[in-house]
């Protein structure tokens, strides 16, 4: 199908853009990648009136390191951000998840930010930006703020963002050397929407021992899910991991869809959590027998 | 207007398809500055100042290039639908990885749906290509 009419504005700056939103509010819609956007529109799911195109605003193409970890403009395109060595060195997380995201035929042009903005439930992400502890910046005529990922993502394609405001960037926190980092999804096809993504955080307490593992879940329910375990310091057995996994699993809230059932999507959850769980435990003993761990 | 019609219909350049009009199938894919994108999800406005690598530019003197002849040889195509999008992915992705990996071909192919082939003809109609060039 096509689009119903709308109108087109190549904005040359964000205050142009956020001049336009204002003034539209919930008949606007920006334009980076449109792997998502003109999908929509394309089926009539959504209907802008103006489209507000911010690809060739220049000051939104940047990857910047601070002492908050790594920003990313809102037009950074993901294939351009899985090719970046400081995303692959400090974000090594989501050098992990973007192989996942879409395919090669859309990374090209789909951008880190617009996937936040779309929201999709399964998105890897929104996923991991949660996971991480990480930020959004709002813009829009009456202000600049940031909101954490964790309180970000509402629900399916539903976020804190005000009709009225568009993403400018992301922030992602910097890894911990000697921290692990693992993502997993299970998709029918290969770069399909996930039916489950996992993507965790673990940290040593004691030399071997797991201090703390945090797990996120996309796909699961109608935004990423995040379940914490502090340990105290043992090392987990093998059959602590399977209980532990699969108690994991029982926390996270699962919907049933044409694609897959509740209960299939928990046993993911589990079957997930368990995978990197070992693969957690494996990288802190190497590290303990090797001497040295990196993250 | 999206791109694949301005393409298809204002430019007469056919050899580009439309599949499902929402960015699954590739049938639609072109390279816009050199990088792959959905025609079907790009707006022909958007073009405005960039290049647009179209299937019609593959062959030379109305020679098919090397990657159409493997695809020839290997029968790659049979309804050939799918066809101009996969030989435009190829041809960037081919830029970028001098000596890829099956698996890696694989990998970018899944980007593509063909109805016909069973895809294992197209794998190794690229493969072949690359040793050979």
């Amino acid at each position: 199908m096509k689009p119903v009419a709308f109108a087109y504005l190549r904005a040359q700056s964000v205050e142009e853009a956020c001049h336009a939103l204002g003034r539209e509010g919930d008949a606007a819609r920006i334009l980076a990648g449109g792997q998502s956007l003109s999908a929509m529109l394309n089926m009539r799911i959504v209907t802008p009136s103006l489209l507000i195109d911010i690809n060739g605003i220049g000051a939104l193409d940047f990857i910047e390191e601070n002492e908050g970890g790594i920003v990313t403009g809102a037009t950074v395109r993901q294939a351009a951000a899985l090719r970046n060595l400081s995303i692959v060195k400090k974000v090594p997380l989501l050098a992990a998840a973007l192989p996942h995201v879409g395919h090669y035929q859309t990374r090209g042009r789909g951008t880190l930010a617009g996937s936040v903005a779309h929201a999709d439930p399964s998105a890897e992400i929104p996923l991991v930006l949660t996971v991480l502890g990480g930020g959004v910046e709002l813009a829009s005529r009456r202000r600049r703020r940031q909101v954490p990922a964790r309180e970000f993502f509402i629900s399916a394609l539903t976020t804190r963002r005000a009709p009225d405001e568009m993403i400018v960037s992301l922030r992602w926190p910097p890894a911990s050397a000697n921290d692990f980092y693992g993502f997993k999804e299970i998709a029918l096809r290969a770069g399909d929407y996930a039916l489950v993504a996992a993507a965790c955080h673990a940290s040593q307490a004691a030399a071997g021992a797991l201090g703390q593992f945090t797990i996120g879940f996309g796909g699961c329910g109608d935004h990423p899910q995040i379940v914490a375990h502090p340990f105290s310091s043992c090392t987990l057995s093998a059959a602590g991991v399977k209980d532990l996994a699969a108690e994991t699993a029982r926390v996270v809230e699962c919907r049933s869809d044409l694609h897959a059932s509740a209960a299939y999507r928990r046993h993911l959850a589990g079957f997930l959590c368990e995978e990197l769980m070992r693969e957690a435990l494996a990288f802190f003993k190497k590290g303990r027998d090797c001497g040295s761990v990196g993250a | 207007m999206q791109l694949a019609d301005f393409l298809r219909h204002e430019l007469q350049a056919l050899g580009t398809h439309v599949g499902c009009e929402h960015g699954i199938c590739g049938a639609c894919t072109v390279l816009l500055d050199g990088v792959p994108a959905r025609s079907c999800l790009t707006y022909a406005v958007q073009a405005d100042g960039c290049s647009v690598e179209t299937v019609e530019g593959l062959s030379e003197d109305g020679e098919l290039n090397g990657l159409q002849q493997s695809f020839l040889r290997h029968g790659a195509l049979q309804c050939g639908f799918c066809t101009a999008g996969i030989l435009m992915s190829t041809t960037a992705f081919l830029r970028e990885n001098q000596a890829p990996a099956e698996e890696q071909v694989k990998h970018m192919l899944s980007g593509h749906i063909c109805r016909c082939t069973g895809y294992q003809s197209i794998v190794e109609a690229i493969l072949d290509y690359v040793r050979h060039r």
